[in-house]
């Protein structure tokens, strides 16, 4: 996200405690033309909350953001706490409408840094079609945070064709992933201090909203369940699902759709690219019938393009993921345990 | 990824396969001595495709399940008591001490940082002038030569607020030490293909001689694992028992010789302690009396009390291949990679934890 707008003439360019105090100085930042930045007609209501419409059901959630480092190659903390939680949302076959955004700030940040962030705020909005409608800010001692915390909480109404449900999923159902694993979680690696190593890998994150309600759209209740591999990577979301499903899931290694540099930073650093972060794709578990079409349809959109089936539903070896590799050997794929640590050789 | 893809092709590895069944006409007992073919054996689910006749045994050649416990508490004692940098690669933070683990410290407050290069510990060193960091330097001949590395510059540099904690093990004399046990029934070996691209070749043929046996130096990709099982098969069943290398395309006769002068530089070999196995002569590298400065041992005279392992844990004996990890009692009941014994079920290299994957698909497809 590029810099665009330019900041307010301040007369700080640090954040101090004051500025969540609640007093003056927190009045002075919010009239300072910083959060004008997300205007709209709920939140420039300026009361303590927001008041929304809706009709049946809503999809709800919560995500709160910690990355270090806050700015990383291909985005920053700002976007990624707007897409974690759209994407959430879009997951659950919800339509993102509304979000609300807390900040937890370390005294001592500065203001050009918490500007980007805002501006990356309102680009991811704009780009995914929501608004924020309520927020908070708090500061924290220097020392107590890390430059800066943000939650995010979104609403939306569901789709009138989804129907997502772990219980829905049934032996034969086949395993979709819309596009490349480990990318994010490789790119954050790469400047992570006492790991850097030169590549131009970027982060893919990004909103799915869009291309989620068009696959909803076209393909509705043969979408069993939907869920973005994000911490914990591809792996920990199929370990859940054969736990919960108390089915088996079969994925072959040769589909599974992969960068190359992100492969060779893998195999450098001693890491699965099943375990690592995702930020910007999602696994579906469709009925068979529809795979292929859903596959195609999902390669036509925006963040599909690399869209594969990887795998499918089995009754065999209930629980547990098992994957063919590259030359036809086969292994169970767990849970990770704790944080994936690089290896020594 | 090329030079990789090539070593990955599933019509090579079927080949391989197809001319190790041909080949075998009884039982062999082969040991990988490097916990990452294990680790490679394991996730290319290369165990299962192998024929029963031949026996893959895990080896002791892993860095961080060797390291004996009184160093891990070392290293802990150094990160919470003495408040200093604690520099670690990343696979040595989970395995247990004898009261935590480097990441229960690190949760506890303790300032313990992953690193990929001991030369990153040095930079740090140099930022942070103020703080004592220490590089907990563990492994085989293959990180010996970074660890060397970092004190020569260390010295070089003047960063005097630098040290390492030396834990550093070589591959032959673990060798010996497996073949010398008793109850040891290995009758090949497949050598560290990387441990010999520093060190060259010509220490193996003596081991060769003396306890007349194969070994081939292998690499670590599906086909050239196969094809030194291949190579050890053929020999074994021709009565043989050569030095060969299949890693041909890495290592060379003599090895890295620039490699091997900055390792001797700073480093000078000794008698070592392996977790498990107990000590073993010459088996280890220790600093040279010159770099005595930048001995972590000696600069911050630690002395702790020396903790017993766990009487549960049979990892000497599965180090030495003499136990399959599932014949531990303990082996996925008391001891599993979330909460585990000893530190062959916590490394991705330990034979325990890479037989905590394996065995789970064979138990539940058959």
């Amino acid at each position: 996200m590029q810099l665009d707008c330019p900041m307010p003439e301040l007369d700080f360019d640090i954040i101090t405690l004051g500025h969540g105090s609640g007093g003056l100085l927190t009045n002075k930042l919010l009239e300072s033309g910083v959060f004008s930045l997300l205007s709209n007609d709920k939140l420039d209501t300026h009361h303590d909350g927001a008041v929304l419409s809706y009709n049946g059901p809503v999809g709800f959630s919560t995500d709160s953001f910690v990355i270090s480092p806050i700015f990383f190659p291909g985005g920053n903390i700002g976007e990624l706490a707007v897409n974690g939680t759209v994407n959430d949302l879009a997951m659950c076959g919800a339509i993102p409408q509304h979000l609300s955004l807390g900040f937890v700030l370390e005294e001592g940040l500065s203001m050009q840094d918490f500007w980007q962030i805002l501006v990356s705020i309102k680009g991811a909005c704009e780009q995914a079609g929501v608004q924020v409608v309520t927020g908070d800010t708090k500061v924290v001692e220097k020392g107590k945070g890390d430059k800066i915390f943000i939650n995010t909480t979104g609403l939306g109404p569901i789709h009138p064709k989804a129907n997502i449900s772990m219980s829905r999923i049934r032996p034969g159902d086949k395993v979709i992933i819309s596009g490349n694993v480990a990318t994010h979680g490789v790119a954050i690696l790469s400047v992570r201090e006492g790991l850097q190593f030169e590549t131009d890998i970027e982060s893919d994150t990004c909103n799915l909203n869009h291309t989620i309600r068009a696959l909803l759209d076209e393909f509705g209740p043969a979408i069993h369940l939907m869920r973005d591999p994000t911490r914990g990577g591809v792996a920990t979301v199929l370990n859940e699902l054969a736990r919960d499903t108390r089915l088996g899931v079969d994925i072959h290694q040769p589909l599974i759709p992969l960068d190359e540099q992100v492969e060779g930073a893998c195999e450098i650093l001693g890491l699965d690219p099943l375990y690592v972060a995702n930020e910007g794709i999602f696994i579906a578990i469709v009925e068979a019938e529809i795979a292929e079409a859903f596959t195609d349809k999902l390669r036509s959109l925006e963040y599909g393009e690399n869209a594969a089936i990887i795998g499918e539903i089995v009754d065999a070896h209930p629980r547990q993921v098992v994957l063919s590799s590259n030359i036809g050997g086969k292994r169970v794929v767990n849970m990770p345990v704790g944080e994936q640590l690089p290896r020594i050789c | 990824m090329k030079f990789l893809t090539e070593y990955r092709q599933p019509e090579l590895v079927s080949q391989y396969l197809d001319e190790i069944r041909k080949t075998v006409t009884r039982t062999w007992t082969i040991m990988e001595v490097c916990g990452g073919q294990t680790h490679s054996l394991v996730k290319n689910g290369i165990l299962n495709m192998l024929p029963g006749e031949v026996q893959m045994v895990h080896g002791p050649g892993c860095p961080v399940c060797v390291t004996p416990l009184n160093l891990i508490d070392k290293a802990v004692f150094l990160a919470q008591e003495r408040g200093v940098i604690l520099c670690s690669f990343g696979d040595m933070l989970r395995v247990p001490g004898s009261k935590k683990s480097l990441l229960q410290a690190k949760a506890e407050g303790a300032d313990v940082r992953i690193l990929y290069s001991p030369l990153e510990a040095v930079k740090l060193a140099k930022e942070n002038p103020g703080k004592e960091v220490v590089f907990f330097a563990v492994g085989f001949e293959t990180t010996a030569p970074a660890n060397a590395l970092s004190v020569i510059q260390a010295e070089h540099l003047g960063v005097k607020n630098y040290s390492i904690l030396p834990s550093h093990v070589l591959v032959p004399p673990a060798i010996e030490a497996v073949m010398d046990d008793e109850e040891s029934n290995i009758q090949g070996f497949l050598a560290a293909g990387h441990v010999c691209a520093i060190m060259g070749t010509e220490e193996y043929y003596p081991i060769v001689e003396r306890y007349h046996i194969p070994i081939v130096v292998t690499g670590f990709e599906p086909v050239d694992l196969l094809q030194g099982i291949l190579m050890t098969v053929r020999q074994l069943e021709q009565g043989a028992a050569k030095l060969e290398n299949q890693y041909s395309r890495i290592v060379r006769p003599e090895g890295n010789l620039e490699a091997k002068k900055i390792i001797s530089r700073a480093f000078e070999v000794g008698d070592r302690e392996w977790r498990g196995i107990g000590t073993i002569p010459g088996s280890g590298y220790h600093l040279r009396p010159e770099y005595r400065a930048y001995d972590a041992n000696i600069k911050f005279d630690v002395n702790i009390p020396e903790a017993k392992e766990s009487e549960e844990c049979i990892a000497g004996l599965v180090l030495k291949g003499i136990k399959k990890p599932h014949e531990c009692p303990q082996f996925g009941k008391g001891c599993t990679p979330s909460s585990p014994l000893g530190a062959p079920m916590v490394s991705s290299e330990g034979a325990c934890a890479a037989y905590y994957h394996f065995s789970q698909v064979i138990s539940e497809m058959a």
